[in-house]
């Protein structure tokens, strides 16, 4: 018999730590199988943020740093720039990118350094409990905007695939979601290419990935996949927002 | 023959590949509990199942292995 599906390589035996039905673990998978298909497990180095995915360095089997909150491109930055051969990713959630690492987003596309950033966006802070974020959606009800959020108040959620795509330096803003199998399929491509795209020493490839967080959003698993359905996909659209190398191919 | 496999001790619960199952074949184990102490989810209708992997790819925690 053969093996149809099993564990990518570039995952530990190490249990995952989130909450039953978290995306994480899919997004974290989908990573592993993009390393092993392209035979980079050896020489990837990848950046863990502060928020649900801080103890990424025991769950993927490359080497691994903790960045201060916030700072995983800077730091990644840092590497790339010194030890340009290895693959280096950050994986990163609203919190952490969005929040108070955004500067550090902003400048290392628009350097278009030549990185691979997952962006895991679940509309909400995870790991300190079901916080506001500056992802959270018009209305939504989390811990500190109890009767929903309030733009006039609190400002509007940001779009940060759209925003990024506006600036010259960026090679690749794509946004993707792991709510039902087609869209996994297809998130599993665009984070593949992402890092192709840093094989092929193309540029700032950034990849962000509409989650899910059943626990503080108060739902179960199944609901919060229908949420980000019914919800979140009509605000955060899934396309490719910018891809520089096959506008150049189309314009040839 | 395909060989549907889950790592019970490390299964959640969380139902994401029962709901992602097109044959319906998978359920949870309500009167079992995992060192965990949550509900694994097993193979109720080996018959039925056709291979596809969607149970897999939507396991947030990696636990099934798919053999054919």
């Amino acid at each position: 018999m053969a093996i149809v599906f099993e564990k990518p390589k570039s995952l530990t035996d190490a249990p995952f730590h989130y909450c039953p039905g978290c995306p994480h673990g899919i997004i974290h998978r989908l990573v592993a199988e993009a390393m092993d298909e392209l035979g980079i497990e050896g020489k990837a180095i990848g950046v863990a943020p502060v928020g649900c995915a801080v103890m990424a360095y025991d769950y993927f089997s490359c080497d691994m740093i903790e960045a201060p909150h916030g700072r995983a491109p800077a730091v990644a930055t840092g590497i790339k720039r010194c030890r340009p051969d290895n693959i280096v990713f950050t994986y990163q959630g609203d919190g952490d990118l969005a929040s108070i690492g955004m500067a550090e987003t902003v400048h290392s596309a628009a350097r278009n350094e030549n990185i691979t950033v997952i962006f895991v966006n679940n509309a909400i802070y995870g790991m300190t409990g079901g916080q506001m974020a500056p992802t959270s959606l018009p209305g939504q009800v989390t811990q500190t905007s109890p009767y929903g959020r309030d733009v006039n108040h609190c400002g509007w959620p940001i779009k940060v695939s759209e925003m990024l795509a506006t600036l010259e330096g960026p090679e690749y803003i794509t946004r993707v979601a792991v709510n039902n199998v087609k869209n996994v399929k297809n998130a599993k491509k665009a984070i593949k290419k992402a890092f192709q795209n840093q094989i092929e020493g193309k540029g700032f490839s950034f990849v962000e990935v509409v989650s899910a967080c059943p626990t503080n959003w108060g739902m179960t698993p199944k609901q919060a996949l229908e949420w980000v359905e019914s919800d979140m996909l009509p605000y955060y659209p899934i396309g490719v927002y910018k891809d520089r190398s096959e506008k150049e191919d189309a314009a040839k | 023959m395909i060989k549907v496999t889950f790592d019970t001790d490390k299964c959640k619960g969380c139902g994401l590949c029962v709901d992602a199952c097109p044959k319906n074949c998978l359920a949870i184990a309500d009167d079992k509990l995992n060192p965990k102490g949550y509900s694994p989810a097993f193979m109720k209708y080996q018959e039925k199942c056709i291979g596809c992997a969607f149970c897999a790819t939507m396991c947030p925690d990696c636990i099934i292995t798919i053999e054919k």
